[in-house]
């Protein structure tokens, strides 16, 4: 127990301690993050009018980054698979930090839904009368909330059992890791099933909505830990090989193609048939009516990931370099295409077929750089303690000079390798 | 590589101990101040919540009305007649009239009648306690273009000196109370459920604001209270029951009960009741004798959105005498009259 004590209590220090440019960051997202307070308390007083949602877009930004920050999270799953199912262990050492990153996001994740609820104070309320198993969102929480609980065994015990150089128990960790693998999906799938239910939406009730959530998910998911692992080589000396970059490179490129195509298949469907449901795609790609504000967003977003998928293809991203800004424009493309091209259109033109456009308000816009500041606060405390914990230059150890166990940091690494 | 100096930046120090000096002590002491400054001021903005915004500990424990026992019951009414009073300084009645045995209501709308003139948009307003501004409605009334009945040909915001407009026709839309409701199956938290007659209700105290249920229904019938309702006092019906027209708070949904604590007293809803062209019937369908249906039988009707499989409590149909696009129409209408 104090041994668990002063593993929190070291967590804490070392997210405090850095160089300038670890300060001068962590301030920024702080003072950003306040800033994202401050909007959403102004919210809380004057109500979700200070967003540009009404009646007929009820949803906007916070439910569209809601619904990318949950592919994000599932991305995890993408460096686990290849480690613990295919055995490839270029991936080995750096699964945590895409689990650590499910972690980061999934609280996001949370905020984001928490910020877009007009009655905050009435959470409690999801105790004492939940709609399980018919609502959609009933299994959204319990896939988001579990996912959370997963991803926080898995690095917590690893990041302990690094703390004390013990080796982790298979049977306490390896089980949850092929569970998270399902679930990971399961976010994901759960998630797209949220708007596919709903019947008088034509633009959701598609049964390729699921499937291209996944594809796209494991696009710009990977692409995201690609970057975060190329700063953490950079600036930290957890080793990163460029075979386990290569390797993302790989699902990135995959996922990216089968994305691409399915987007092929949903517009021949629509546009083919040509039936009169279409109306929020013509809205979204081409305008309906005179109303146009989605169609620069969403051709950019086309433009972006099809101008990804060809570097990708190409041996070019094998620098890199090129890598990195495939993996920025898939990241910023996908996110366009899931939030402004996803939730929105299907709310225009409503079902009684009036046209409002709808346009997120600064508050709003505050509200969702705040949570992502704080994500990116908590991503990098997370990275700043693992680093460390991980190579074996903070242990009970070394700190409290007693030998737990037997063994040192060598034989953790060697241990947590399946075999 | 290892140790040029940028990657130092990030190395653990292990530390034996606290080795706090004065500069040291006075610098973090600067930034924690500087830190809570700032969380200070983000949070500000709370200093102005409403005190009713703030949950009483009663408010915060009230149970789902499901679960209420008579005596609970009993106390929240009076409690809510009470935060009311409070806020309007008039006397209130809030009742809990409950579903009749043996009735089912059911809501007809004559397309050859109506002539699109808002009356029962604005009665429906005052009777409901609805928001002023921003006006909250929950009837809307559709200009539509002869020969379709394509909602997205239809007109919202008409606003011509005289109606009808021989060239369109009028379908009002409100809450279908489908008997097969996507907007109960969405609700995380059973906050809006279907009533033995077939009303389908909020608790507004219950509602955690996630707009699901709205994004779920297909007659675009929820609206939901995205700024702090702002109702006059002399405007507000005091005549209230729980499940319907009490006044709500920011951040619920709300929407047409078909006036429950009207028609649950035998009363019609105030749609019907102030319709000049009598194009609006309700009744109690399980009813052989009532007119509703009479129509139900006998008339020509449609449901809107049929495909979306809802079945609606609340239909259109079609008069062959009497309607208004039956009287002699002077000018073509086709050509322009009005």
């Amino acid at each position: 127990m104090t041994r668990y004590v002063t593993f929190l209590w070291q967590c804490v220090r070392l997210s405090f301690v850095g160089g300038w440019r670890y300060h001068l960051w962590m301030t920024v997202l702080t003072l950003l993050a306040l800033l994202g307070l401050h909007a959403y308390c102004d919210q809380l007083v004057h109500g979700l009018i200070t967003t540009g949602m009404s009646d007929q877009v009820s949803w906007g930004l916070y439910i569209a980054n809601f619904t990318y920050l949950v592919g994000l999270a599932a991305a995890a799953a993408m460096l686990v698979i290849p480690v613990y199912i295919y055995r490839n262990m270029h991936l080995h050492d750096v699964v945590i930090f895409g689990e650590l990153l499910a972690v980061a996001v999934i609280i996001m994740c949370l905020l984001f839904v928490t910020v877009d609820l007009g009655r905050p104070d009435r959470v409690l309320h999801l105790f004492r009368r939940f709609n399980f198993p018919i609502s959609m969102l009933t299994w959204d929480v319990i896939a988001l909330n579990g996912y959370l609980l997963l991803n926080l065994h898995i690095c917590g015990y690893l990041l302990y059992c690094a703390y004390l150089r013990r080796p982790p128990s298979k049977a306490f960790y390896i089980p949850f890791v092929f569970i998270a693998i399902v679930w990971a999906v399961s976010i994901h799938t759960v998630t797209a099933f949220l708007y596919v239910g709903l019947g008088g939406r034509p633009f959701w009730n598609s049964a390729i909505i699921a499937p291209r959530f996944l594809a796209s998910a494991f696009a710009a998911g990977p692409a995201f830990i690609i970057l975060t692992l190329q700063i953490v080589r950079r600036y930290t000396n957890h080793q990163v090989s460029d075979e386990a970059l290569l390797t993302l490179r790989r699902i990135v490129q995959v996922a990216m193609l089968i994305n691409i195509f399915l987007l092929g298949c949903e517009l021949f469907t629509e546009f083919y048939a040509d039936s009169a449901h279409i109306a929020s795609a013509r809205y979204l790609y081409f305008g309906l009516h005179g109303y146009s504000s989605l169609v620069p967003w969403i051709w950019t977003a086309v433009g972006m990931n099809l101008l990804a998928l060809a570097i990708l293809i190409l041996p070019a991203s094998r620098g890199l370099g090129v890598l990195n800004l495939a993996c920025v424009l898939s990241i910023i493309g996908i996110w366009v295409e899931k939030g402004m091209g996803l939730i929105v259109p299907a709310f225009v033109p409503t079902p009684l077929g009036e046209i409002v456009e709808y346009a997120p308000t600064l508050h709003e816009i505050f509200i969702c750089i705040g949570i992502w500041a704080f994500g990116l606060l908590l991503y990098t405390i997370f990275v700043r303690i693992s680093v460390p914990v991980l190579a074996g230059d903070i242990s009970y150890a070394a700190l409290y000079g007693e030998s737990t166990t037997p063994g040192n940091s060598a034989d953790f690494k060697e241990s947590i390798h399946v075999s | 590589m290892t140790d040029s100096p940028r990657r130092s930046d990030l190395q653990g120090v292990p530390s034996a101990g606290p080795q706090l000096t004065r500069r040291g002590f006075l610098r973090k002491s600067a930034a924690g101040a500087a830190g809570t400054a700032a969380l200070v001021a983000a949070v500000s903005p709370l200093r102005q919540l409403d005190t009713d915004d703030l949950p009483s500990i009663e408010r915060f424990f009230q149970k789902h009305y499901k679960e209420m026992t008579p005596e609970d019951k009993a106390a929240v009414l009076e409690r809510v007649a009470r935060e009311v009073e409070a806020r309007h300084d008039v006397d209130v009645k809030i009742d809990d009239p409950q579903p009749l045995q043996g009735v089912e209501y059911v809501y007809g709308l004559s397309i050859s009648r109506c002539i699109g003139c808002r009356r029962c948009v604005h009665a429906c307003v005052k009777e409901n306690n609805q928001s002023r501004s921003p006006e909250i409605q929950y009837i809307r009334v559709l200009k539509m273009p002869k020969g379709t009945i394509d909602v997205e040909k239809a007109e919202h915001h008409y606003d011509p000196p005289t109606v009808p407009d021989h060239a369109s026709f009028y379908m009002p839309v409100q809450c279908h109370q489908c008997k097969n409701p996507p907007c109960v199956k969405v609700c995380p938290v059973e906050a809006t459920w279907q009533e033995p007659d077939g009303i389908t209700v909020i608790d507004y105290d219950w509602c955690i604001g996630c707009r699901y249920c709205e994004a779920a229904c297909p007659y675009w019938a929820r609206r939901f209270n995205f700024a702090e309702p702002n109702l006059p006092t002399e405007e507000l019906n005091p005549n209230m029951a729980y499940l319907s027209n009490r006044p709500r708070r920011k951040g619920v949904m709300e929407k047409c009960t078909f006036c429950l604590h009207r028609v649950r007293e035998g009363r019609m809803p105030a749609c019907v009741e102030v319709c000049p062209t009598g194009s609006r019937k309700f009744g109690n369908v399980l009813d052989p004798n009532s007119e509703v249906g009479y129509i139900l039988r006998h008339k020509r009707i449609f449901v809107l959105k049929q495909e979306v499989g809802t079945l609606p409590r609340f239909f259109y149909y079609f008069d062959e005498r009497g309607g208004r696009f039956h009287d002699p129409v002077t000018q073509n209408p086709r050509e322009g009259g009005t």
